[in-house]
Protein backbone atom coordinates (compact mmCIF):
# COMPACT_ATOMS: atom_id res chain seq x y z
CA UNK A 1 0.00 0.00 0.00
CA UNK A 2 2.53 2.25 0.63
CA UNK A 3 4.39 2.02 -2.16
CA UNK A 4 1.58 2.72 -4.12
CA UNK A 5 1.64 6.00 -2.30
CA UNK A 6 5.36 6.75 -2.98
CA UNK A 7 5.27 9.08 -6.13
CA UNK A 8 3.02 11.50 -3.88
CA UNK A 9 6.58 11.97 -1.23
CA UNK A 10 8.24 13.35 -4.40
CA UNK A 11 7.28 17.11 -4.90
CA UNK A 12 8.10 16.94 -8.68
CA UNK A 13 5.98 13.52 -9.22
CA UNK A 14 2.97 15.83 -7.67
CA UNK A 15 3.54 18.56 -10.14
CA UNK A 16 3.92 16.32 -12.86
CA UNK A 17 0.93 14.36 -12.48
CA UNK A 18 -0.47 17.28 -11.78
CA UNK A 19 0.59 19.29 -14.59
CA UNK A 20 0.30 16.32 -17.00
CA UNK A 21 -3.36 15.94 -16.03
CA UNK A 22 -4.28 19.25 -16.74
CA UNK A 23 -2.57 19.72 -20.36
CA UNK A 24 -4.44 16.00 -21.01
CA UNK A 25 -7.45 17.27 -20.65
CA UNK A 26 -7.19 20.95 -22.08
CA UNK A 27 -5.57 19.06 -25.41
CA UNK A 28 -8.29 16.37 -25.09
CA UNK A 29 -10.79 19.26 -25.20
CA UNK A 30 -9.78 20.59 -28.05
CA UNK A 31 -8.80 17.63 -30.14
CA UNK A 32 -12.51 16.80 -30.59
CA UNK A 33 -12.30 20.14 -32.84
CA UNK A 34 -9.57 18.88 -34.52
CA UNK A 35 -10.47 15.36 -35.59
CA UNK A 36 -14.13 16.99 -36.73
CA UNK A 37 -12.13 19.69 -38.99
CA UNK A 38 -10.00 17.09 -40.36
CA UNK A 39 -6.98 19.09 -39.17
CA UNK A 40 -4.98 16.21 -37.26
CA UNK A 41 -2.04 15.84 -39.63
CA UNK A 42 -1.50 20.31 -38.78
CA UNK A 43 -1.46 19.63 -35.30
CA UNK A 44 1.42 17.06 -35.86
CA UNK A 45 2.82 20.12 -37.95
CA UNK A 46 2.42 22.43 -36.08
CA UNK A 47 3.61 20.81 -32.57
CA UNK A 48 7.14 20.10 -34.62
CA UNK A 49 7.20 23.87 -36.43
CA UNK A 50 7.23 25.61 -32.84
CA UNK A 51 10.54 24.22 -32.33
CA UNK A 52 12.89 27.20 -34.20
CA UNK A 53 10.62 29.66 -31.64
CA UNK A 54 11.83 27.70 -28.61
CA UNK A 55 15.69 28.55 -29.48
CA UNK A 56 14.80 32.22 -30.58
CA UNK A 57 12.82 33.18 -27.41
CA UNK A 58 16.16 32.06 -25.37
CA UNK A 59 18.29 33.88 -27.85
CA UNK A 60 16.04 37.04 -27.00
CA UNK A 61 15.62 36.43 -23.52
CA UNK A 62 11.85 35.69 -23.53
CA UNK A 63 9.36 33.41 -22.26
CA UNK A 64 9.36 30.14 -24.03
CA UNK A 65 6.16 29.71 -25.13
CA UNK A 66 6.13 32.89 -26.63
CA UNK A 67 8.36 32.10 -29.23
CA UNK A 68 7.24 29.15 -29.89
CA UNK A 69 3.82 30.35 -30.00
CA UNK A 70 4.70 32.79 -32.68
CA UNK A 71 6.49 29.82 -34.79
CA UNK A 72 3.73 28.15 -35.18
CA UNK A 73 1.49 30.59 -36.36
CA UNK A 74 3.65 31.82 -38.72
CA UNK A 75 3.88 28.16 -39.74
CA UNK A 76 -0.03 27.86 -39.83
CA UNK A 77 0.13 31.53 -41.93
CA UNK A 78 2.88 30.02 -44.29
CA UNK A 79 0.97 26.83 -45.00
CA UNK A 80 -2.04 29.02 -45.84
CA UNK A 81 -0.33 31.51 -48.21
CA UNK A 82 1.78 28.76 -50.18
CA UNK A 83 -1.36 26.69 -50.53
CA UNK A 84 -3.42 29.65 -51.73
CA UNK A 85 -0.40 30.66 -53.93
CA UNK A 86 0.70 27.60 -55.41
CA UNK A 87 -0.79 24.49 -57.29
CA UNK A 88 0.14 22.00 -54.17
CA UNK A 89 -1.98 19.81 -52.43
CA UNK A 90 -2.43 20.48 -49.11
CA UNK A 91 -0.46 17.48 -48.16
CA UNK A 92 2.46 18.39 -49.53
CA UNK A 93 2.20 22.06 -48.49
CA UNK A 94 2.21 20.83 -44.73
CA UNK A 95 5.09 18.44 -45.25
CA UNK A 96 7.19 21.37 -46.65
CA UNK A 97 6.74 23.91 -44.17
CA UNK A 98 6.88 21.90 -40.83
CA UNK A 99 10.10 20.28 -41.76
CA UNK A 100 11.33 23.36 -43.23
CA UNK A 101 10.82 24.75 -39.50
CA UNK A 102 11.75 21.98 -37.54
CA UNK A 103 14.94 21.71 -39.46
CA UNK A 104 15.00 25.29 -38.68
CA UNK A 105 15.13 24.60 -35.09
CA UNK A 106 17.89 21.73 -34.68
CA UNK A 107 19.84 23.79 -36.49
CA UNK A 108 19.83 26.80 -34.06
CA UNK A 109 19.55 24.97 -31.17
CA UNK A 110 22.91 22.81 -32.18
CA UNK A 111 24.49 26.25 -32.96
CA UNK A 112 23.06 28.43 -29.97
CA UNK A 113 22.61 25.48 -26.99
CA UNK A 114 20.16 26.92 -24.60
CA UNK A 115 18.77 25.94 -21.47
CA UNK A 116 16.25 23.79 -23.14
CA UNK A 117 18.23 20.64 -24.65
CA UNK A 118 17.23 19.20 -27.79
CA UNK A 119 16.10 15.82 -26.06
CA UNK A 120 13.65 17.88 -23.89
CA UNK A 121 11.97 19.50 -26.28
CA UNK A 122 11.46 16.57 -28.84
CA UNK A 123 10.56 13.89 -26.35
CA UNK A 124 9.56 15.75 -22.95
CA UNK A 125 10.70 16.05 -19.24
CA UNK A 126 8.08 16.55 -17.61
CA UNK A 127 9.62 15.81 -14.13
CA UNK A 128 12.16 18.23 -14.93
CA UNK A 129 9.86 21.13 -15.02
CA UNK A 130 10.77 24.45 -13.47
CA UNK A 131 8.02 26.85 -11.71
CA UNK A 132 8.32 29.44 -14.02
CA UNK A 133 7.46 27.06 -16.62
CA UNK A 134 4.71 25.15 -14.88
CA UNK A 135 3.08 28.96 -14.52
CA UNK A 136 3.50 29.39 -18.41
CA UNK A 137 1.36 25.91 -18.84
CA UNK A 138 -0.67 27.00 -16.09
CA UNK A 139 -1.34 30.62 -18.23
CA UNK A 140 -1.61 28.66 -21.70
CA UNK A 141 -4.43 26.53 -20.32
CA UNK A 142 -6.67 29.02 -18.86
CA UNK A 143 -6.77 31.08 -21.70
CA UNK A 144 -7.47 28.09 -23.72
CA UNK A 145 -10.17 26.94 -21.47
CA UNK A 146 -11.59 30.09 -21.24
CA UNK A 147 -11.71 30.70 -25.35
CA UNK A 148 -13.17 27.34 -25.56
CA UNK A 149 -15.64 27.79 -23.03
CA UNK A 150 -17.06 30.95 -24.92
CA UNK A 151 -17.00 30.19 -28.09
CA UNK A 152 -17.25 26.46 -28.61
CA UNK A 153 -20.22 26.19 -30.27
CA UNK A 154 -19.38 29.08 -32.83
CA UNK A 155 -15.74 27.09 -33.19
CA UNK A 156 -18.70 23.98 -34.03
CA UNK A 157 -20.46 25.58 -36.37
CA UNK A 158 -17.12 26.97 -38.42
CA UNK A 159 -16.25 23.29 -38.23
CA UNK A 160 -19.60 21.72 -39.23
CA UNK A 161 -20.50 24.22 -42.03
CA UNK A 162 -18.16 27.14 -43.38
CA UNK A 163 -20.60 28.47 -45.48
CA UNK A 164 -23.35 28.49 -43.68
CA UNK A 165 -21.37 29.63 -40.62
CA UNK A 166 -20.78 32.82 -42.98
CA UNK A 167 -24.02 32.93 -44.19
CA UNK A 168 -25.21 34.01 -40.62
CA UNK A 169 -22.52 36.25 -40.76
CA UNK A 170 -20.21 34.99 -38.42
CA UNK A 171 -16.29 35.82 -38.96
CA UNK A 172 -15.27 33.04 -39.96
CA UNK A 173 -11.78 33.97 -40.97
CA UNK A 174 -11.48 34.90 -37.56
CA UNK A 175 -12.40 31.37 -36.35
CA UNK A 176 -10.47 29.76 -38.80
CA UNK A 177 -7.25 31.49 -36.87
CA UNK A 178 -8.63 31.14 -33.25
CA UNK A 179 -8.62 27.56 -33.83
CA UNK A 180 -4.93 27.77 -35.38
CA UNK A 181 -3.86 30.24 -32.23
CA UNK A 182 -5.20 27.16 -29.61
CA UNK A 183 -3.73 24.79 -31.86
CA UNK A 184 -0.05 26.55 -31.46
CA UNK A 185 -1.01 27.43 -27.71
CA UNK A 186 -1.85 23.73 -26.50
CA UNK A 187 1.00 22.46 -28.69
CA UNK A 188 3.71 24.58 -26.82
CA UNK A 189 1.97 23.90 -23.35
CA UNK A 190 2.24 20.12 -24.13
CA UNK A 191 5.58 20.44 -25.74
CA UNK A 192 6.45 20.08 -22.20
CA UNK A 193 4.89 17.04 -21.14
CA UNK A 194 5.84 15.01 -23.93
CA UNK A 195 7.70 16.75 -26.51
CA UNK A 196 7.57 17.84 -29.85
CA UNK A 197 6.99 14.51 -31.24
CA UNK A 198 4.34 13.26 -29.28
CA UNK A 199 2.00 16.06 -28.64
CA UNK A 200 -0.13 15.54 -31.54
CA UNK A 201 -1.45 12.20 -30.11
CA UNK A 202 -2.47 14.73 -27.17
CA UNK A 203 -4.66 16.81 -29.81
CA UNK A 204 -5.88 13.54 -31.66
CA UNK A 205 -6.34 10.55 -29.88
CA UNK A 206 -8.62 11.40 -26.82
CA UNK A 207 -10.93 13.54 -29.99
CA UNK A 208 -10.92 10.04 -32.24
CA UNK A 209 -11.81 7.53 -29.04
CA UNK A 210 -14.76 10.21 -27.99
CA UNK A 211 -15.87 10.02 -31.69
CA UNK A 212 -15.95 6.53 -31.85
CA UNK A 213 -18.27 6.35 -28.79
CA UNK A 214 -20.49 8.47 -29.44
CA UNK A 215 -22.89 10.48 -31.82
CA UNK A 216 -23.52 13.85 -29.54
CA UNK A 217 -20.81 16.58 -29.55
CA UNK A 218 -21.65 17.78 -26.22
CA UNK A 219 -21.08 13.91 -25.17
CA UNK A 220 -18.29 13.82 -27.03
CA UNK A 221 -16.42 16.76 -25.47
CA UNK A 222 -16.82 15.47 -22.00
CA UNK A 223 -15.77 11.71 -22.84
CA UNK A 224 -12.46 13.34 -24.69
CA UNK A 225 -11.68 15.89 -21.93
CA UNK A 226 -12.35 12.49 -18.87
CA UNK A 227 -9.97 10.44 -21.02
CA UNK A 228 -7.03 13.03 -21.71
CA UNK A 229 -7.23 14.09 -17.87
CA UNK A 230 -7.24 10.43 -16.87
CA UNK A 231 -4.62 9.46 -19.47
CA UNK A 232 -2.56 11.79 -17.85
CA UNK A 233 -2.49 11.80 -14.53
CA UNK A 234 -2.58 8.15 -14.78
CA UNK A 235 0.28 7.86 -17.43
CA UNK A 236 2.52 9.69 -15.23
CA UNK A 237 1.79 8.07 -12.41
CA UNK A 238 2.79 4.85 -14.03
CA UNK A 239 5.74 5.97 -15.27
CA UNK A 240 7.70 6.57 -11.87
CA UNK A 241 7.05 2.61 -11.42
CA UNK A 242 8.01 1.89 -15.14
CA UNK A 243 11.03 4.25 -14.75
CA UNK A 244 10.25 4.76 -18.26
CA UNK A 245 9.41 7.73 -20.33
CA UNK A 246 6.66 10.19 -18.81
CA UNK A 247 5.68 11.29 -22.73
CA UNK A 248 5.51 7.44 -23.44
CA UNK A 249 3.55 6.21 -20.81
CA UNK A 250 0.67 9.14 -20.97
CA UNK A 251 0.28 8.61 -25.04
CA UNK A 252 0.57 4.07 -25.18
CA UNK A 253 -2.10 4.79 -22.24
CA UNK A 254 -4.43 6.93 -24.67
CA UNK A 255 -3.89 4.44 -27.47
CA UNK A 256 -4.53 1.53 -25.16
CA UNK A 257 -7.98 3.59 -24.11
CA UNK A 258 -8.94 4.08 -28.00
CA UNK A 259 -7.96 0.52 -29.66
CA UNK A 260 -10.87 -0.71 -26.52
CA UNK A 261 -12.91 1.70 -28.17
CA UNK A 262 -12.20 0.77 -31.21
CA UNK A 263 -13.07 -2.88 -30.50
CA UNK A 264 -15.88 -2.46 -28.00
CA UNK A 265 -18.04 0.71 -29.39
CA UNK A 266 -21.38 -0.20 -28.49
CA UNK A 267 -22.68 1.45 -31.75
CA UNK A 268 -19.41 2.36 -34.35
CA UNK A 269 -17.23 -0.73 -32.67
CA UNK A 270 -15.78 -3.28 -35.16
CA UNK A 271 -17.13 -6.09 -32.50
CA UNK A 272 -20.78 -4.36 -33.44
CA UNK A 273 -19.77 -4.19 -37.02
CA UNK A 274 -19.18 -7.82 -37.62
CA UNK A 275 -22.24 -8.90 -35.50
CA UNK A 276 -24.14 -6.20 -38.20
CA UNK A 277 -22.65 -8.01 -40.89
CA UNK A 278 -23.47 -11.55 -39.48
CA UNK A 279 -27.14 -10.45 -38.54
CA UNK A 280 -27.13 -9.18 -42.41
CA UNK A 281 -26.10 -13.18 -43.39
CA UNK A 282 -28.65 -14.64 -41.78
CA UNK A 283 -31.67 -15.82 -43.82
CA UNK B 1 -41.15 45.42 -37.21
CA UNK B 2 -41.92 44.50 -41.09
CA UNK B 3 -43.30 48.01 -41.80
CA UNK B 4 -39.47 49.54 -41.39
CA UNK B 5 -37.74 47.25 -43.63
CA UNK B 6 -36.99 47.90 -46.99
CA UNK B 7 -39.19 45.68 -49.81
CA UNK B 8 -37.71 42.36 -50.19
CA UNK B 9 -35.62 42.16 -53.95
CA UNK B 10 -32.84 40.53 -54.77
CA UNK B 11 -30.99 43.13 -57.71
CA UNK B 12 -27.95 41.35 -59.60
CA UNK B 13 -26.84 44.21 -61.88
CA UNK B 14 -24.25 43.22 -64.16
CA UNK B 15 -22.23 41.12 -62.15
CA UNK B 16 -18.53 39.55 -63.35
CA UNK B 17 -17.11 37.14 -61.46
CA UNK B 18 -13.60 36.39 -61.80
CA UNK B 19 -11.94 33.87 -59.68
CA UNK B 20 -7.75 34.40 -58.39
CA UNK B 21 -6.45 32.25 -60.90
CA UNK B 22 -8.01 34.15 -63.67
CA UNK B 23 -10.84 32.34 -64.82
CA UNK B 24 -14.28 34.42 -65.44
CA UNK B 25 -16.87 32.25 -63.96
CA UNK B 26 -20.04 35.00 -64.65
CA UNK B 27 -19.99 37.56 -67.19
CA UNK B 28 -22.08 40.66 -67.10
CA UNK B 29 -24.90 38.95 -65.76
CA UNK B 30 -28.46 40.45 -64.96
CA UNK B 31 -31.38 39.84 -63.09
CA UNK B 32 -34.14 41.35 -60.59
CA UNK B 33 -36.47 39.43 -58.06
CA UNK B 34 -39.23 41.04 -55.96
CA UNK B 35 -41.00 39.46 -53.27
CA UNK B 36 -43.08 36.15 -53.77
CA UNK B 37 -41.62 34.46 -56.29
CA UNK B 38 -39.95 31.25 -56.60
CA UNK B 39 -37.56 31.03 -59.43
CA UNK B 40 -35.61 28.72 -60.58
CA UNK B 41 -31.53 28.87 -61.72
CA UNK B 42 -31.11 26.50 -64.45
CA UNK B 43 -27.74 25.78 -66.52
CA UNK B 44 -25.59 22.64 -66.88
CA UNK B 45 -22.43 21.94 -64.60
CA UNK B 46 -20.37 24.45 -64.47
CA UNK B 47 -22.96 27.33 -65.80
CA UNK B 48 -22.05 29.36 -62.94
CA UNK B 49 -24.76 28.55 -61.07
CA UNK B 50 -22.77 28.48 -57.44
CA UNK B 51 -20.55 31.25 -58.49
CA UNK B 52 -23.90 33.88 -58.56
CA UNK B 53 -25.28 31.63 -55.25
CA UNK B 54 -21.80 33.08 -53.64
CA UNK B 55 -21.84 36.36 -54.72
CA UNK B 56 -25.86 36.62 -53.66
CA UNK B 57 -24.45 35.62 -50.56
CA UNK B 58 -21.45 37.55 -50.33
CA UNK B 59 -18.59 35.06 -50.45
CA UNK B 60 -17.36 36.33 -53.71
CA UNK B 61 -17.07 39.91 -54.91
CA UNK B 62 -17.96 40.60 -58.11
CA UNK B 63 -15.29 42.01 -59.88
CA UNK B 64 -17.59 44.38 -61.56
CA UNK B 65 -21.24 45.13 -61.20
CA UNK B 66 -23.15 44.48 -58.22
CA UNK B 67 -25.37 42.68 -56.03
CA UNK B 68 -28.38 44.47 -53.36
CA UNK B 69 -30.52 42.89 -51.70
CA UNK B 70 -33.85 44.26 -50.25
CA UNK B 71 -31.40 47.54 -51.90
CA UNK B 72 -28.96 47.14 -49.16
CA UNK B 73 -24.94 46.01 -50.03
CA UNK B 74 -24.34 42.17 -49.51
CA UNK B 75 -22.54 42.98 -46.17
CA UNK B 76 -25.55 45.09 -44.93
CA UNK B 77 -27.88 42.30 -45.78
CA UNK B 78 -25.94 39.35 -43.90
CA UNK B 79 -25.75 41.57 -40.83
CA UNK B 80 -29.63 41.20 -40.96
CA UNK B 81 -30.05 37.60 -41.67
CA UNK B 82 -32.25 38.38 -44.75
CA UNK B 83 -30.18 35.10 -46.92
CA UNK B 84 -30.90 31.21 -45.58
CA UNK B 85 -29.14 29.36 -47.69
CA UNK B 86 -29.56 25.22 -47.98
CA UNK B 87 -26.55 23.25 -48.90
CA UNK B 88 -26.37 20.61 -51.69
CA UNK B 89 -26.23 16.86 -49.88
CA UNK B 90 -22.83 15.90 -50.90
CA UNK B 91 -21.29 19.54 -49.09
CA UNK B 92 -22.60 18.06 -45.89
CA UNK B 93 -20.64 15.98 -42.98
CA UNK B 94 -22.80 13.49 -42.50
CA UNK B 95 -21.11 11.68 -39.89
CA UNK B 96 -20.62 14.70 -37.83
CA UNK B 97 -21.72 13.99 -34.45
CA UNK B 98 -24.52 16.32 -34.24
CA UNK B 99 -28.97 15.86 -33.83
CA UNK B 100 -31.07 16.92 -35.82
CA UNK B 101 -32.34 19.21 -33.26
CA UNK B 102 -28.61 20.59 -33.28
CA UNK B 103 -28.64 21.45 -36.49
CA UNK B 104 -31.96 23.07 -36.71
CA UNK B 105 -30.47 25.30 -33.59
CA UNK B 106 -27.56 26.58 -35.42
CA UNK B 107 -29.76 28.40 -37.64
CA UNK B 108 -30.69 30.51 -34.70
CA UNK B 109 -26.86 31.24 -33.88
CA UNK B 110 -27.64 34.36 -35.89
CA UNK B 111 -30.04 35.55 -32.75
CA UNK B 112 -28.16 34.23 -29.86
CA UNK B 113 -25.26 36.10 -27.89
CA UNK B 114 -21.98 36.10 -27.63
CA UNK B 115 -21.84 32.75 -26.51
CA UNK B 116 -25.04 31.08 -28.28
CA UNK B 117 -26.66 30.35 -25.69
CA UNK B 118 -30.41 29.73 -26.63
CA UNK B 119 -32.86 32.32 -25.25
CA UNK B 120 -36.35 31.37 -24.46
CA UNK B 121 -37.77 32.22 -27.86
CA UNK B 122 -35.50 29.93 -29.90
CA UNK B 123 -36.52 26.46 -28.85
CA UNK B 124 -40.37 27.19 -29.63
CA UNK B 125 -39.12 28.36 -33.25
CA UNK B 126 -37.09 25.54 -33.93
CA UNK B 127 -40.06 23.26 -32.85
CA UNK B 128 -42.46 25.30 -34.95
CA UNK B 129 -39.98 24.99 -38.09
CA UNK B 130 -39.09 20.99 -37.36
CA UNK B 131 -43.03 20.85 -37.15
CA UNK B 132 -43.29 22.64 -40.67
CA UNK B 133 -41.03 20.16 -42.88
CA UNK B 134 -42.51 17.35 -40.37
CA UNK B 135 -39.49 16.18 -39.28
CA UNK B 136 -40.12 16.69 -35.38
CA UNK B 137 -40.46 12.87 -34.51
CA UNK B 138 -36.75 12.61 -35.54
CA UNK B 139 -35.25 15.34 -33.75
CA UNK B 140 -33.09 13.60 -31.73
CA UNK B 141 -31.65 11.35 -34.45
CA UNK B 142 -27.78 11.62 -35.51
CA UNK B 143 -28.07 13.40 -39.17
CA UNK B 144 -26.35 10.25 -40.59
CA UNK B 145 -29.20 8.21 -39.85
CA UNK B 146 -31.54 10.06 -41.61
CA UNK B 147 -32.87 9.18 -45.25
CA UNK B 148 -31.98 11.34 -48.63
CA UNK B 149 -35.16 13.39 -47.80
CA UNK B 150 -35.58 13.70 -44.35
CA UNK B 151 -31.64 15.19 -44.64
CA UNK B 152 -32.77 17.70 -46.90
CA UNK B 153 -35.66 18.34 -45.03
CA UNK B 154 -33.98 19.03 -41.62
CA UNK B 155 -31.43 21.47 -43.43
CA UNK B 156 -34.32 23.31 -44.92
CA UNK B 157 -36.14 23.96 -41.72
CA UNK B 158 -32.50 25.24 -40.38
CA UNK B 159 -33.18 28.07 -43.27
CA UNK B 160 -36.37 28.43 -41.72
CA UNK B 161 -35.04 28.70 -38.20
CA UNK B 162 -32.69 31.56 -39.58
CA UNK B 163 -35.95 33.59 -40.81
CA UNK B 164 -34.34 34.64 -43.79
CA UNK B 165 -37.12 35.99 -46.13
CA UNK B 166 -35.02 35.09 -49.41
CA UNK B 167 -33.76 31.42 -49.42
CA UNK B 168 -31.15 29.94 -51.64
CA UNK B 169 -31.57 25.85 -52.28
CA UNK B 170 -28.70 24.18 -54.41
CA UNK B 171 -30.39 21.07 -56.08
CA UNK B 172 -32.65 20.41 -53.47
CA UNK B 173 -34.37 17.14 -55.43
CA UNK B 174 -30.90 15.28 -55.88
CA UNK B 175 -31.12 12.04 -53.80
CA UNK B 176 -34.92 12.86 -52.91
CA UNK B 177 -38.02 10.53 -53.14
CA UNK B 178 -40.90 11.65 -54.90
CA UNK B 179 -42.93 12.43 -51.77
CA UNK B 180 -40.89 14.19 -50.15
CA UNK B 181 -39.99 16.71 -53.72
CA UNK B 182 -43.96 16.97 -53.47
CA UNK B 183 -43.51 18.20 -49.63
CA UNK B 184 -40.74 20.75 -50.21
CA UNK B 185 -42.76 21.87 -53.46
CA UNK B 186 -45.89 22.52 -51.15
CA UNK B 187 -43.72 24.24 -48.34
CA UNK B 188 -41.96 26.46 -51.12
CA UNK B 189 -45.29 27.94 -52.28
CA UNK B 190 -46.78 28.41 -48.90
CA UNK B 191 -43.72 30.69 -47.95
CA UNK B 192 -44.15 32.49 -51.58
CA UNK B 193 -47.35 33.34 -50.36
CA UNK B 194 -45.83 34.73 -47.09
CA UNK B 195 -44.15 37.15 -49.57
CA UNK B 196 -40.68 35.02 -49.59
CA UNK B 197 -38.14 34.75 -52.48
CA UNK B 198 -36.94 31.58 -53.57
CA UNK B 199 -33.83 30.79 -55.73
CA UNK B 200 -33.70 26.98 -56.56
CA UNK B 201 -30.77 25.94 -58.58
CA UNK B 202 -31.79 22.83 -60.56
CA UNK B 203 -31.05 20.88 -63.80
CA UNK B 204 -34.55 18.93 -62.82
CA UNK B 205 -36.04 20.66 -65.88
CA UNK B 206 -39.58 18.84 -65.94
CA UNK B 207 -40.45 20.19 -62.35
CA UNK B 208 -39.65 23.66 -63.36
CA UNK B 209 -42.67 24.69 -64.50
CA UNK B 210 -44.87 22.86 -61.70
CA UNK B 211 -43.87 25.16 -59.08
CA UNK B 212 -41.22 28.08 -60.68
CA UNK B 213 -43.14 31.30 -61.62
CA UNK B 214 -39.78 32.68 -62.90
CA UNK B 215 -36.63 31.04 -64.41
CA UNK B 216 -33.31 32.19 -64.70
CA UNK B 217 -31.31 30.57 -67.53
CA UNK B 218 -27.61 31.08 -67.28
CA UNK B 219 -24.80 29.72 -68.92
CA UNK B 220 -21.58 31.99 -67.75
CA UNK B 221 -23.96 34.51 -68.37
CA UNK B 222 -27.69 34.94 -68.00
CA UNK B 223 -29.00 33.99 -71.28
CA UNK B 224 -32.86 34.74 -70.31
CA UNK B 225 -34.55 35.69 -67.41
CA UNK B 226 -38.54 36.40 -66.85
CA UNK B 227 -41.78 34.67 -66.10
CA UNK B 228 -41.79 30.45 -66.78
CA UNK B 229 -43.93 30.11 -69.42
CA UNK B 230 -42.27 32.90 -71.80
CA UNK B 231 -38.39 31.70 -70.88
CA UNK B 232 -39.10 28.28 -70.54
CA UNK B 233 -39.27 27.64 -74.77
CA UNK B 234 -37.23 25.03 -76.84
CA UNK B 235 -35.56 27.87 -78.42
CA UNK B 236 -33.74 29.03 -75.21
CA UNK B 237 -32.92 25.94 -73.72
CA UNK B 238 -31.60 24.51 -76.68
CA UNK B 239 -29.22 28.15 -76.04
CA UNK B 240 -28.70 26.73 -72.04
CA UNK B 241 -27.79 23.35 -72.23
CA UNK B 242 -27.07 22.95 -76.31
CA UNK B 243 -26.20 19.72 -77.38
CA UNK B 244 -26.03 18.48 -73.86
CA UNK B 245 -29.90 18.28 -73.61
CA UNK B 246 -31.10 14.72 -74.07
CA UNK B 247 -33.74 14.49 -76.99
CA UNK B 248 -36.76 11.90 -77.41
CA UNK B 249 -38.66 12.42 -80.66
CA UNK B 250 -41.78 10.55 -81.15
CA UNK B 251 -41.31 10.86 -84.89
CA UNK B 252 -37.69 9.09 -84.99
CA UNK B 253 -38.65 6.89 -82.50
CA UNK B 254 -39.47 2.87 -82.68
CA UNK B 255 -43.29 4.10 -81.26
CA UNK B 256 -45.78 3.86 -83.76
CA UNK B 257 -49.23 4.54 -84.75
CA UNK B 258 -50.83 1.68 -82.71
CA UNK B 259 -48.83 2.64 -79.42
CA UNK B 260 -51.48 5.27 -79.50
CA UNK B 261 -51.70 7.85 -76.44
CA UNK B 262 -51.10 4.78 -73.93
CA UNK B 263 -47.16 5.65 -74.45
CA UNK B 264 -45.30 5.43 -70.63
CA UNK B 265 -42.75 7.57 -70.09
CA UNK B 266 -39.91 7.31 -67.13
CA UNK B 267 -37.92 9.51 -66.25
CA UNK B 268 -35.54 10.62 -63.34
CA UNK B 269 -34.70 13.83 -65.80
CA UNK B 270 -31.86 11.63 -67.46
CA UNK B 271 -32.69 9.76 -70.61
CA UNK B 272 -36.29 9.28 -70.41
CA UNK B 273 -37.43 5.67 -70.22
CA UNK B 274 -40.78 4.76 -72.85
CA UNK B 275 -42.98 1.82 -72.78
CA UNK B 276 -44.94 1.44 -76.10
CA UNK B 277 -48.77 -0.25 -75.37
CA UNK B 278 -48.04 -3.54 -74.47
CA UNK B 279 -45.40 -2.30 -72.00
CA UNK B 280 -42.45 -3.14 -74.74
CA UNK B 281 -39.42 -1.16 -74.71
CA UNK B 282 -39.53 1.77 -77.23
CA UNK B 283 -36.16 2.90 -79.02
CA UNK B 284 -35.28 6.74 -79.93
CA UNK B 285 -33.98 5.58 -82.82
CA UNK B 286 -36.17 3.79 -85.52
CA UNK B 287 -33.01 3.59 -87.63
CA UNK B 288 -31.28 0.12 -87.42
CA UNK B 289 -34.22 -1.34 -85.42
CA UNK B 290 -36.36 -2.06 -88.55
CA UNK B 291 -37.00 -6.05 -87.49
CA UNK B 292 -38.12 -4.59 -84.66
CA UNK B 293 -40.91 -2.37 -86.01
CA UNK B 294 -41.87 -4.91 -88.64
CA UNK B 295 -42.44 -7.19 -85.80
CA UNK B 296 -44.50 -4.71 -83.88
CA UNK B 297 -46.92 -3.75 -86.71
CA UNK B 298 -47.29 -7.39 -87.27
CA UNK B 299 -48.69 -8.05 -83.89
CA UNK B 300 -51.04 -4.93 -84.21
CA UNK B 301 -52.18 -6.45 -87.28
CA UNK B 302 -50.96 -3.06 -88.92
CA UNK B 303 -49.17 -3.62 -92.84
Amino acid sequence: MTTLLTPFHYEYMVKAILVSGLIGGVCAFLSCFITLKGWSLMGDALSHAVVPGVSLAWLLGLPFSLGAFVAGVLAALGMGWVKNNSRLREDAVIGVVFTSFFALGLLLLSLYPSNLNLRTIIFGNILAISDPDILQVLIISAVSILVLGLKWRDLLLYCFDESHARSLGLNTRFLHFLLLALLSATAVAALQTVGACLVVAMLVTPGATAYLLTDRFGKMLGIATLTGVLCGVAGAYASYFLNGSTGGCIVVLQTVVFLIALIFAPKHGLLTARAQRRAAAMP
Amino acid sequence: MPDTDPPLSIEVDDVTVAYANGHTALRDASFTLGAGTICALVGVNGSGKSTLFKSIMGFLRPVRGRVRIAGLPVEASRKRQLVAYVPQSEDVDWTFPVSVWDVVMMGRYGHMNFMRIPRAEDKPIAHECLERVGMSEFQDRQIGELSGGQKKRVFLARALAQRGRIMLLDEPFTGVDVQTETAIIELLRSLRSEGHIILVSTHNLGSVPEFCDQVVLINRTVLAFGPTEQVFTEDNLSRAFGGVLRHFRFDQSTIQEHDGRTVKLLTDDERPLVFGKDGHLEYTERHGREELVKERAKEAGEQ
